[in-house]
């Protein structure tokens, strides 16, 4: 059975392309996944993204069981903050990729991939069991999510629900506040400013329809891969899963070590130490970057974990894994249908708030 | 639905082909292919002056989702292509008809019977 977001009908109703997302019915796009990656850069464009799951963990326990839980610490959190981590197993590899967010008073909002949710769930509860810790976990399937992002994305949703305006507006990225039904994050997967909005199934087609009125556009699963990608955010199954280090996924900066704080993954992650470096490519002449093709460097060769061509800067660009002695700069052949052609090694991000960086 | 002209001929793998006058045959991909591939950004075309063989891939167009392989509808030798299309893939989103990609001087121009009619593409892509 293919299951549906409260936002379904409304796809529908733009003749959305619709295509199955791990078991979701959900939007590739609305006409043009090109138009709608500019709109997001330029302007302002609409995700449904409620897909994702949001888990609550509420309990005396919740905070131990989070500093365990995920390879970054939480540690520092106050009521209001989101945080990027990834949750690994014993040998360090990924479980998931979340964001976590501190809601105060032993509570936790923890939102996850949509094709991962089951399994984090049934890891979750077997970690609180495990460790005995005093603590409920529950998905909020009653909950929508929407991801309002652009140069404009902060404004638009103020219009559209004026009541979060003054509580939002001087909020820095990467917090969150809950605003009557809505919980206002300042987060994303775009590289540019927005909310995302979580709140309850039943509002759903009225927020889409008054944000539609007031011209944001609606945004599907192509145009946010294209976005993440050149803002140089990692997706997971592609550019990290449970074979995989966080280390080797340019995940290294969202892992904490220094206390002796002891994670799930830590001792295993000690033990083997980064065996490659992960960076952007940026393709120099036509062709499309795509996961999985080969790279080849002066001492080795990667492999391209996502790519795609980049709406912003007219050309093909790449996330890749590739050897440690690897340099910024460095020209390097990468292979597509049988024949080498010439990359150049970036640090990405490649693109934020509407600029080109690399 | 689609956009399927009765005047071409239709490839299984979603070519149309048209024979011109001057006895060459026009090869494009169809309104429904750049439907299903999305945005195109990259078209590969082939080297004019080659043999290609009917069946056999010849070309390739990129979307921003995926790599897709285009088939000879029938064997000969290129007479032409179309570098404008490959300057601006966007042209075959837009207009799949207009925007063709290469032009086959056929060995055998009766092979063209092989191929589909419009209505017996409409059927093949279940519309």
């Amino acid at each position: 059975m293919t299951k549906t977001t409260p936002f379904n009908s409304a796809h529908h109703q733009l003749n959305a392309r619709m295509v199955d997302f791990h078991g979701w019915e959900m939007p590739l796009h609305y006409g043009s996944q090109i138009e709608e990656h500019h709109a997001v850069r330029r302007d302002c464009g609409m995700f449904d993204i409620s897909h994702m799951c949001a888990l609550d963990a509420i309990g005396t326990d919740a905070k131990p069981f989070m500093q365990r839980l995920l390879a970054n610490d939480v540690e520092k959190l106050r009521a209001g903050k989101a945080l990027y981590s990834c949750m690994l197993n014993e040998a360090g590899g990924v479980i998931d990729d979340l964001i976590a967010y501190y809601l105060g008073g032993g509570r936790y909002r923890i939102v996850v991939n949509a094709a991962t949710a089951e399994k984090d769930i049934a890891w979750m509860k077997a970690c609180i069991a495990g460790w005995k810790m005093q603590l409920t976990l529950t998905p909020r399937c009653d909950l929508a999510m929407l991801a309002v992002q652009g140069p404009n994305a902060r404004e638009m949703v103020w219009q559209a629900l004026p009541e979060t305006r003054s509580a939002t507006a001087s909020m820095t990225p990467f917090h969150a506040q809950q605003v009557g039904d809505y919980f206002v994050a300042r987060t994303g997967y775009t590289g540019e400013d927005g909310f995302e909005l979580t709140f309850p199934g039943g509002h759903a087609e009225a927020l889409w329809q008054r944000l539609l009125e007031l011209g944001v556009r609606p945004c599907g699963l192509g145009a946010r891969d294209t976005l993440r990608l050149e803002a140089g955010m990692n997706l997971y199954g592609q550019d990290m899963d449970e074979s995989v280090s966080p280390l080797d996924s340019g995940l290294g900066w969202t892992v904490v070590f220094d206390t002796a704080r002891d994670f799930v993954g830590r001792s295993a992650l000690l033990g083997k130490p980064r065996q490659s470096q992960f960076l952007g490519l940026v393709l120099d002449g036509g062709g499309v970057l795509r996961p999985h093709q080969k790279v080849f460097t002066a001492t080795g060769e990667g492999i391209i974990t996502s790519g795609t061509f980049s709406p912003t800067m007219e050309k093909s660009i790449a996330l890749a894994r590739l050897p440690l002695d690897s340099t910024m700069g460095d020209t390097v052949d990468v292979e597509i249908r049988d024949k080498r052609h010439s990359a150049r090694i970036v640090k990405p991000p490649f693109v934020r708030n509407g600029r080109v960086l690399v | 639905m689609s956009n399927i002209p009765a005047d071409l001929k239709y490839a299984k793998s979603h070519e149309w082909a048209r024979l011109e006058a001057d006895g060459t045959v026009t090869v494009g991909i169809t309104d429904h292919a750049q439907y299903l591939l999305g945005d195109l950004v990259f078209i590969e075309l082939p080297e004019p002056g080659k043999t290609v063989t009917a069946g056999k891939e010849i070309a390739v167009v990129e979307s921003v989702k995926a790599a897709s392989d285009i088939y000879a509808p029938l064997s000969g030798t290129i007479s032409a292509v179309n570098q404008e299309a490959a300057d601006m893939p966007e042209r075959v989103n837009n207009d799949a008809y207009g925007a063709w990609l290469f032009k086959i001087q056929p060995d055998n121009v009766a092979d063209l019977d092989q191929l589909l009619d419009a209505a017996g593409y409409q059927q093949e892509i279940g519309e």
